[in-house]
C-alpha cells in the first residue's frame, strides 16, 4: 500500500503540469480560475494545443488518437487540466459523442466525425433532456419517424449546453411507439444547419448564455445519421453517462479554487487584518479542505480499481463521486463569496479589461456572486444527486 | 500509487479477522469478556500474542515481527468491526509506540520480550483534569532526585491502567504547566511504591483508571529519552494513536452500517420492508459515502504517520481526526435512527457500536480541536 505516485507517474504528471502551464495560453486560463465565461475561441484554441499534442482524447481508442494511459495516468491528466485552469476538452466531443461512436459506430461514421471532433472543428452538442424528460429521461418524446432514407425529427430538447456554438447535436430520439419506454429510442446524430431547427437561447441565473432550448420541425435527417442499431439508443446513452461520471468529482477544479480562496484571503483586509486571520473562516476553509484530502483519496481508490476497458455499466462509487465532488466544489464557491463579503453584492458592468470603478477596488469580487450561482447546477446535471442517491442505494446496497 | 495490501499483510488480516469473529460470537460474549477482572479476557490476550499480534510494531531486532502502520490498521479494523475489548490501543498502539520510539538498548532489552509474549502490558498515563487535549499540557512533577526522579501528580482516564504492568507517564522535569519544554515520559511499574490506580469502566464498555502519584520514586533508567524534551515524542505517540483510532472506527462503522441495511431489508411496516422507502435509502447512502471518506482517511493516517516533516505529519493527522469524528457521529446516530426503537437497547449490538463510535469523537481530540489544528497549519492544499 503506497499513495504516492511511481517516479514514471510523478515524472508524466510534471510533464503534463509543465505543458499546461507553458502551452496554454495564460489569459485562458485566467478566465477559467477566475470563474468568467470562455467565449467559444478560446476553448477551441485550448483544445487545438491539446490535440497537436494527442491529449485532445487520451481515453479514446488509439486508433481514434487516444493514448494507451492507465487509468492512474488519465487521472492524473485530468487532475493536472484542473489544477492549471486549462479548459478541459469540450466534453460533447469528447467524453460523450465520441466515446459512443467509437464503441457503436460504423467505420464510415468514424471517418467522418472522430478527426474532426478530436480538433474541434465540428463543435458537438447534446439533445438528451426534453422538458418533460430530465432525471426520468427515458420518457423522452422527441420522435423520428422513418420517410424513405430519412427520418422526419419532431420535438424539443432542452438545457442544450453551448449548442449556440453546435455545428453538430446528438440526440435520443423515439422511434418505436409501442414499445416500453427505454426500448423504443435511437441515437441520432443531425446537422445544427438542417432546416427546421430552432435555437432559443436561455439565460441561467448568474446572466450567461450557457444552455438553450433546440426545436425540431420536421427536420429530415439522413438515415446514415442513426448509430448503432434502432431502437439501442439507451444502451449507448448508459454507456455515454459512465463516460460523463468519469473524473466527475473534479478534485482538482476544487483544489484550485481552494488555493485561491487562501491567496486572496491573505489579500483581503478584515478588521486589523485580513481574512486569513480570521480563525473561524480559516476553519471553514480547513473544513472543505479535509472532505476534499478524503474524496481525493477516495477517487484514487476508484481510479487504481478500475480495469483498463471502459465499463459499459456505470460503476455505482463513481456517483459516491459525483455526490460528494458536486458538493464540496459547491462549497469552494460559497467560501468564495463569503469572501467577497460585501463586495459580493456589486455587478458592475465589465469588458474584460481592467476597470477603476471595481467595487473596493477588487477585481474578482464580482465573479464570486455568479459563480455561485451557476455552481448550483452541479448537483443537477449528470444525474442529479438524489438520483446519486438511488443509484448507491440499489446498485452497492441492495435497497 | 498501490491501494493492495501485500501477501503478508492479507495473511495477517484473514488471521486477525478470523481470530476476532471467532473470539467475539455475540454481544453475550462480549459482555462476559468485559466482566471478567482485567476488563477482558486473559486468555484471549494470550491468543493475540500467539498470533504474533502483541509483539507486531517491534523490529525483529528487538524480538517483534516489524509491523508498520498498514497493519496496525488492519488489526485496529479488526477490533472496531467486532468491538473487541482487549487492550491493543492502549497497550500495543499507545504504550508500545512510546517504548519503539523512544526506549534506548537496555530498556529495549528489559521489555519487549515481555510485551511480545503477552505477559507484560502497557498503558499512557497523560491526560489531567486541566489540559484537554493539549499534549504539552502538564502539571504532574518529576522532581530530579539523584540520578533519578521523584514523580507527583494525578493522570485520568488512563486507559487499561489497571491491566498493566507498565505506565508510561509524562511528567514535567521544568518549565510551567504549558511549557513545550521540560517534559519527560517516564515508565512506572505498576507495582512502584506510592503509585495508586483507581479503575472504572468507560461508557463504550472498556475500563480506564485515575493514576495517582506520590512521591512515586524511579532511577535515571527510567525515562525514555532527553527527560526535558519528550513532547515529540509524546505528539508520535498521539499521531500513531489517532491513525490506529481511524481504523478501529472503519471497522465500527462498516460493521454498523452492514447491520442498518441489513435490517433496512428485514424490518417490515406498513407491508414492505422499511428499505424500500426512498427516505431512508438516501441516508443509508449518505452513512456509506461517510464510511467510504473516512477509510480514505485512515489510509491516508497510516501513510502519512511516519512521514518525515513533523508540521505535514501533525496537520495531516489532525486531518484524519476530524474527518473521522464527523464520519463516527453521522455514522453513529443515523445507525441508531434508521433502526428505531431497538437501536436505542442495551440487547442489540449496533447500540454498542455508537457508543464506542460517540467515544473515539473525544480521544486524542475533538473536531474543533483538530480542526483549528489544520486550520493554523494551511497546508493540505498548497497555497
Amino acid at each position: 500500500m503506497d499513495l504516492r505516485f511511481t517516479p514514471e507517474e510523478a515524472a508524466f504528471r510534471d510533464e503534463v503540469r509543465t505543458f499546461c502551464r507553458e502551452k496554454i495560453p495564460a489569459e485562458i486560463r485566467r478566465k477559467v480560475s477566475e470563474g468568467r465565461g470562455l467565449g467559444k475561441d478560446d476553448i477551441v484554441a485550448a483544445q487545438r494545443i491539446l490535440n497537436a499534442r494527442g491529449w485532445a482524447v487520451p481515453h479514446w481508442p488509439t486508433e481514434w488518437g487516444g493514448q494507451d494511459w492507465t487509468p492512474i495516468q488519465r487521472y492524473i491528466y485530468t487532475e493536472e487540466l484542473f489544477q492549471a485552469a486549462v479548459p478541459l476538452p469540450q466534453q460533447f466531443n469528447c467524453y460523450m459523442f465520441g466515446p459512443v461512436l467509437a464503441t457503436f459506430g460504423n467505420q464510415a461514421q468514424k471517418e467522418r466525425f472522430l478527426p474532426r471532433a478530436a480538433n474541434l472543428d465540428d463543435w458537438w452538442c447534446q439533445g438528451f433532456s426534453e422538458p418533460g424528460a430530465g432525471s426520468d429521461l427515458a420518457s423522452l418524446k422527441t420522435k423520428a419517424v422513418r420517410d424513405g432514407d430519412h427520418y422526419v425529427v419532431d420535438g424539443q430538447k432542452t438545457w442544450t449546453t453551448l449548442g449556440q456554438h453546435a455545428d453538430w447535436i446528438f440526440c435520443l430520439v423515439r422511434t418505436d411507439f409501442a414499445a416500453k419506454k427505454q426500448r423504443g429510442i435511437s441515437f441520432l446524430v443531425i446537422d445544427m444547419t438542417s432546416p427546421g431547427i430552432t435555437v432559443r437561447p436561455i439565460i441561467t441565473l448568474e446572466g450567461r448564455h450557457e444552455v438553450n432550448e433546440v426545436f425540431f420541425d420536421s427536420v429530415r435527417v439522413p438515415v446514415e445519421n442513426l448509430v448503432g442499431e434502432e431502437n439501442r439508443g439507451w444502451d449507448y446513452a448508459k454507456f455515454l453517462l459512465a463516460n460523463e461520471r468519469t473524473g466527475i468529482a473534479r478534485i482538482g477544479l476544487t483544489k484550485e479554487r481552494i488555493q485561491r480562496i487562501k491567496r486572496l484571503a491573505r489579500a483581503m483586509p478584515a478588521g486589523p487584518g485580513t481574512m486569513w486571520d480570521d480563525a473561524d473562516f480559516r476553519a471553514r476553509v480547513a473544513e472543505v479542505e479535509i472532505e476534499l484530502k478524503a474524496l481525493e483519496i477516495t477517487q484514487m481508490r476508484v481510479t487504481a480499481k478500475q480495469g483498463r476497458a471502459d465499463s459499459v455499466e456505470p460503476d455505482p462509487a463513481s456517483s459516491l463521486l459525483k455526490v460528494r465532488g458536486s458538493e464540496l466544489q459547491q462549497a469552494a464557491t460559497e467560501l468564495l463569496l463569503e469572501l467577497a463579503g460585501p463586495f459580493g453584492l456589486a455587478a458592475p458592468a465589465r469588458d474584460g479589461q481592467g476597470r477603476n470603478d471595481l467595487p473596493g477596488g477588487f477585481d474578482w469580487v464580482d465573479a464570486a456572486a455568479p459563480s455561485y450561482f451557476n455552481n448550483r447546477k452541479v448537483s443537477i446535471y449528470g444525474g442529479s444527486n438524489e438520483i446519486q442517491h438511488n443509484v448507491i442505494a440499489k446498485g452497492i446496497l441492495g435497497l | 500509487m498501490d491501494f493492495d495490501f501485500s501477501d503478508e499483510q492479507g495473511l495477517l488480516r484473514d488471521s486477525i479477522e478470523r481470530f476476532c469473529a471467532d473470539a467475539y460470537p455475540s454481544l453475550e460474549t462480549r459482555r462476559r469478556r468485559a466482566a471478567e477482572p482485567l476488563g477482558f479476557s486473559a486468555d484471549n490476550w494470550r491468543r493475540f500474542a500467539e498470533l504474533g499480534v502483541c509483539g507486531l510494531p517491534f523490529s525483529e531486532e528487538d524480538g517483534g515481527f516489524g509491523g508498520g502502520p498498514v497493519e496496525t490498521m488492519i488489526v485496529m479494523e479488526a477490533v472496531g468491526r467486532t468491538l473487541a475489548v482487549e487492550p491493543f490501543f492502549a497497550s500495543t498502539v499507545l504504550g508500545a509506540t512510546a517504548l519503539r520510539l523512544g526506549a534506548d538498548a537496555a530498556q529495549r532489552e528489559r521489555y519487549i520480550p515481555g510485551i511480545v509474549e503477552g505477559t507484560l502490558r502497557l498503558a499512557l498515563a497523560h491526560t489531567e483534569r486541566q489540559s484537554r487535549y493539549d499534549l504539552h499540557d502538564v502539571a504532574t512533577q518529576a522532581r530530579r532526585d539523584g540520578d533519578g526522579f521523584v514523580l507527583e501528580g494525578h493522570k485520568s482516564v488512563v486507559l487499561n491502567a489497571d491491566a498493566a504492568g507498565l505506565i508510561v507517564v509524562s511528567a514535567r522535569v521544568s518549565g510551567d504547566r504549558r511549557d513545550p519544554a521540560g517534559i519527560g515520559l517516564f515508565l512506572v511499574p505498576a507495582d512502584a511504591p506510592g503509585l495508586t490506580v483507581q479503575p472504572y469502566p468507560t461508557q463504550d464498555g472498556g475500563r480506564a483508571a485515575e493514576v495517582m502519584l506520590a512521591d512515586v520514586r524511579l532511577g535515571g533508567d527510567a525515562v525514555l529519552g532527553d527527560p526535558e524534551s519528550g513532547l515529540p515524542l509524546l505528539r508520535r505517540v498521539a499521531e500513531h494513536g489517532i491513525a490506529a483510532l481511524a481504523a478501529e472506527a472503519v471497522g465500527s462503522m462498516s460493521a454498523l452500517h452492514a447491520l442498518t441495511v441489513e435490517y433496512l431489508k428485514t424490518r417490515k411496516q406498513f407491508g414492505v420492508a422499511v428499505g424500500s422507502f426512498q427516505a431512508l435509502q438516501h441516508r443509508a447512502v449518505d452513512m456509506l459515502i461517510a464510511l467510504e471518506q473516512a477509510r480514505s482517511m485512515a489510509i491516508y493516517g497510516a501513510m502519512m504517520v511516519d512521514a518525515a516533516d513533523a508540521d505535514e505529519r501533525a496537520a495531516a493527522l489532525s486531518s484524519v481526526k476530524v474527518q473521522i469524528n464527523k464520519a463516527c457521529r453521522l455514522v453513529g446516530q443515523e445507525a441508531v435512527q434508521l433502526h428505531g426503537g431497538i437501536g436505542m437497547t442495551m440487547e442489540y449490538l449496533g447500540a454498542h457500536h455508537f457508543k464506542r463510535l460517540a467515544m473515539i469523537e473525544y480521544q486524542l481530540g475533538d473536531t474543533p480541536f483538530h480542526l483549528r489544528r489544520v486550520a493554523d497549519a494551511g497546508v493540505l492544499v498548497a497555497a
